[in-house]
This record gives structure tokens, sequence and C-alpha cells, in this order.
């Protein structure tokens, strides 16, 4: 069995996850900051894609980054980088779906920190910078990790968008959700079988990680 | 040392415009009903709210000054605020808590000052706990050591019992008080009970919606508190409309049909009577301002009988008036329907 959709999905998974997590965050921290309105529109518009069929956001992001398109264009001329069909091509595809998950989850969180906390931290002469990692982040860690769980997670199953983006090359773009796909359409379900059953285990390992997790941190400060 | 407030702000259809200055020593009580401003002055002078308008000076060094310019940040203000939640760290020990406020020192001085913090306060069984595991006046103490670490240079408490359950109130009144008598600069309290500001500020201004009176001594809010707002606050229950009487030193009351003496002279703009009830009691024989009343109602409170009057004079629908008398007076009363009641005129509050 070859082992490089795995190892393919969880290097995207985790790039995306580290890029959504800093994305949502400062996301969430400057939206519950912005007026009613801009509020309002972003709050849409960056939800979006967890709506969307993944499909449409292939195809949007396609418009983007493909070849002959402005930007996809104007990469390759100036760096000779392809924006499509490489493994990192998912990275875009798994950023827009998960995005929504962690920005949504980390502003649920924000919006139930007591903000006199940070006022009072700021009283006290501590930056705003400390308070913001020092303070806020850790009481709202239960919501940032499952934000993050739950955009890793996605951005592990990530299948149309990725299938638009990157396709599926075996040993250069294939990742599990693709390759299930592509052994179920060439009719090798007992490989099938195997990766479905290796991307069950993944899941459930990184759920029951992030429970035993909390309850840990749950008796560190009653 | 002296901390100066002139601000004004506007919020939809509120206002909120405050005049106020206090001094090292004479704790200065802010005193106001619920939604009049109190907090969001405290704020203000934080930096954690921003006036629309006006000048925030500390020790001649100018916090905000909207002509100028001039806002500071909270972090350079040097402004210990007590929260009405006290707004500990729920995630950090008590120690800890004390200690990430003291960034500014060395590990070891760090260390020292912390335990030090917390020998003063009292705290020293409970330097490895979790806010949520203190009390509430452990909380409150953990909270004011915080502050001290941060060695502000104002210290402003915002309803600093509400919190609090009311039989723990007075002990914890008196070490809250010890904190306040060693801070070496001013100190301003809000409240809405007038009798914990009583008890430990010498100094008043009334926040009355929005509007700040004229910073006074305390005992000057209780014998002469100037407007209805202010006597209101201070407790007075009885008001009634007022004007000149036919001679000078006498007023009339109409809604109560009652010609006074008062020792206060007239003076424009005065509106209102305002008589608290624990000055009306039963007349002795021959004294001046005495007046026939039917008792209406009586409530026991728990060291005293309040009885509502209502003058023989009274015009329909005129305000009843309550009396408070110690329990032991009101016991000795002959009569229950009945009583000649008397008001001494210079406890007669004239108001605005």
């Amino acid at each position: 069995m070859d082992w490089f959709p795995l190892y393919n999905s969880v290097r995207i998974a985790a790039v995306s996850t580290a890029l959504v997590f800093f994305l949502g965050i400062f996301a969430a921290h400057w939206i519950a900051k912005a007026p009613r309105l801009v509020k309002g529109v972003l709050d849409v518009v960056l939800t979006l894609p967890l709506v969307l069929p993944p499909t449409v956001v292939g195809w949007l992001l396609l418009l983007a980054l493909g070849p002959r398109r402005p930007l996809g264009a104007w990469v390759q001329a100036a760096f000779g980088l392809r924006l499509t069909m490489t493994w990192q091509s998912a990275i875009f595809a798994a950023v827009a779906v998960s995005f929504p998950l962690m920005y949504r989850t980390a502003r649920g969180a924000f919006e139930s920190f007591d903000g006199t906390l940070a006022q009072a931290g700021r009283a006290l002469g501590l930056s705003n910078f400390y308070i913001f990692w020092r303070v806020q982040m850790p009481i709202c860690r239960q919501g940032i990790l499952a934000g993050t769980v739950l955009a890793f997670a996605r951005a592990l199953g990530e299948y149309g968008a990725t299938s638009m983006l990157a396709g599926y090359t075996p040993g250069r773009t294939a990742t599990v959700s693709t390759t299930v796909y592509q052994l179920w359409r060439t009719g090798q379900d007992a490989l099938a079988l195997r990766w479905v059953l290796v991307n069950l285990g993944i899941s459930a390992a990184v759920l029951l990680a992030v429970n035993l997790l909390e309850r840990k941190e749950g008796r560190s400060w009653p | 040392m002296a901390l100066t407030v002139r601000i004004q702000k506007r919020y939809g259809d509120f206002r909120l415009d405050v005049d106020l200055s206090a001094e090292t020593g004479r704790a200065l009580a802010l005193l106001g009903a619920s939604g009049c401003g109190k907090s969001v002055t405290l704020k203000c002078i934080a930096g954690i709210d921003r006036p629309d308008r006006g000048r925030i000076e500390l020790d001649g060094r100018v916090l905000f000054d909207s002509g100028a310019g001039i806002d500071l940040p909270p972090q350079r203000r040097r402004v210990g605020f007590l929260f009405q939640n006290y707004a500990l760290f729920p995630h950090m020990t008590v120690e800890r808590n004390v200690a990430v406020c003291l960034g500014r020192l060395d590990k070891r001085r760090r260390q020292a000052r912390t335990a030090e913090l917390l020998a003063l306060l009292h705290l020293e069984g409970q330097a490895a706990l979790y806010p949520r595991q203190l009390s509430g006046g452990q909380q409150q103490r953990a909270a004011l050591a915080r502050i001290l670490a941060a060695e502000p240079r104002v210290l402003l408490l915002d309803e600093p019992f509400s919190a609090l359950d009311s039989f723990l109130k007075w002990q914890l009144e008196q070490e809250l008080r010890e904190v306040l008598d060693r801070f070496p600069g001013p100190v301003v309290w809000v409240s809405h009970d007038r009798g914990e500001v009583f008890r430990n500020c010498p100094r008043v201004c009334v926040l009355d919606a929005g509007r700040s009176s004229p910073v006074m001594d305390m005992a000057e809010l209780m014998s002469n508190p100037g407007t209805v707002g202010a006597a209101r606050l201070s407790g007075c229950k009885n008001f009634a409309a007022l004007r000149p009487g036919p001679a000078p030193g006498l007023v009339e009351v109409p809604a109560w049909g009652l010609t006074l003496q008062v020792s206060a002279p007239w003076r424009e703009g005065l509106t209102t009577l305002g008589l608290r009830a624990h000055h009306l009691h039963p007349a002795e024989a021959g004294e001046a301002n005495a007046f026939p009343c039917q008792i209406v109602r009586v409530t026991e409170d728990t060291s005293a009988v309040l009885a509502a009057l209502r003058p023989d004079a009274a015009s329909p629908g005129a305000p009843l008036l309550w009396m408070e008398l110690p329990k032991e007076h009101w016991a000795a009363l002959p009569d229950r329907d009945r009583l000649l009641a008397a008001v001494r005129p210079e406890d007669l509050m004239l108001l605005e």
C-alpha cells in the first residue's frame, strides 16, 4: 500500500490549519471590534465558504488562481510557480473551506470573553499583546482548540475544491479523499475500504485527543 | 496629590457632565442611582472609555485633554481600578495574578514583592489558589493586591461591595478601609449605598442623571444637600412643593396644608421641601412646627418603625409623610391612630 496520500493529506491539513489558526483568530478579533454594518457584511462573506458547495468554492478559486487568470498568470510569469495542479494548490482549497469553522468558533469564544478582564489588564499596565495572548487566549482556549480541530478535520477531509484545484495525480497531488474516490471509481473496493478505515482512525484519534486534553486542562483552574 | 476631572460624553439621549476633584487622604464618594453614569465616569478616568470633551489631570499630569489632543492609554495612566466583579484572571493563581503586574522587577524582587503584598492583604494561605476557589472577600483583597502591585497614583473603586453578601460587608469594609488609609493618593469610591460611603468617605459628589453636583463634605450632604436629587440619594424620604410664607422665616407647603418655620433663609430657585423621616417626631408640649396627623400605615423595620402620616390639613392626593421612630419610642405612644407630629426648624431642608 502506497502511503503517499496520507502523507499528502496530513501535510496539506497541517499547513492550512496553521494558516487558518492565525487568520481565523485575527479575523474574529478584528471583526468583534468593527462597526455593526462592517461586521454584518464581513461576517456573511467570511462564513460563505462554509455553506457553499465545495465545487463552487473550487470554481471561484480557479477564477482567481487559474493559469490563464490574471493572478495565476502573473505568479507564473513572475515566479515561475503554478498555483494549480500541485500539492500546494490543495492548501488554498483547504484554507478556504476550513477558515469559517475557525473564524466562527473563535468569534464565539471571544464574544463570551469577559471584557472587563482586558480592561483590568490595561489599567494594570499590561500590554495589549500580553492581554490578548496570555489572558484572552488561554481563557478562550476551549473554543479556539475546538475551532482548530474542526478546521484540521475539515481540511483533512476536503474533497470538492481540492479535486478541482489540485486534481488527482498519484504520488503528487493525491490525498486520502481523492484516492478513495479514485479507487471506488476504478472498482478497487478492498483498497478503498482500507483508506476509509485509515480516515476514520485519524478522525477518531484527533477527537479523542482533544477530549482528553480538555479534561486534563479543565482540572488546572477550577 | 489630586485628581481633577471635567468631562462630557453623550450616549444617544444620555448626557454625562461631570466636574469633580479628589485629593489624597479624603476619599471622595461618587454617589448616584444605577444608570446615572458613575461607572462610565470611572472608565473615562482610567482610559477604558473616552469622553467626548474635557480634561482629566492627576498630580499635574494630563491624562486626557480633548482640546490638546491628549489621550493617554490606560497602561500609562497609573490608575488603579477595582472592578465590581474584581476581574481577577481566572486561569492564574492568586500569586500569579499579582506577579504579572510586577513585570518591571527582576525575578527575585518580583517574588519578594508578591509575597509582601499577599501578606499585607492577609492572603498568604491563598497564594496557590485560583480566584474561583476564594470567597468574595478574598477575591476583593486579591484584586487590591494586584492593583497595588501596579503602583497606581489613584484608586477607583466601582461598587466594591455589590458582589458580596451583606452580612460580610461590615468586616470587609474595615479591611478595605485599612488599605485605603495607607494609600498615598486620591481615592474615588463609587456607590449607590449612602451608608457605605457615609462611613468611609469624608467628601461626596452626587451624580444625578449624568450631572454632577459640586463636591461637598459628607456632613453637608446630610444637613444641606441643596437639590432634590442629592437629598433623595442621601436618604430623604419626604418631599413636597414649597413656596415662601407670609413672613420671613416661614414657608408654605400647600400639599400638606402646612406653614412651617425654617432656619435657612429664602432664596430664588427653591422649589421643594425635604424632610427626613427620622427628623419627624411626636411633638413635645408647646413645640413649634407641630401639626395633627392621622397614622395611615405602619411598617416595622429591623430597629425602627416607619409610620406613614397624613396631616389633617393635607389636600387630597398629597404624598404621605414618613416618620421613623426607634421601636421603644413607638411602643411608648399612647395612640396608634392619631399623632401630633413636629419637626425642628433647623431640620427642614430647602431644595432646588
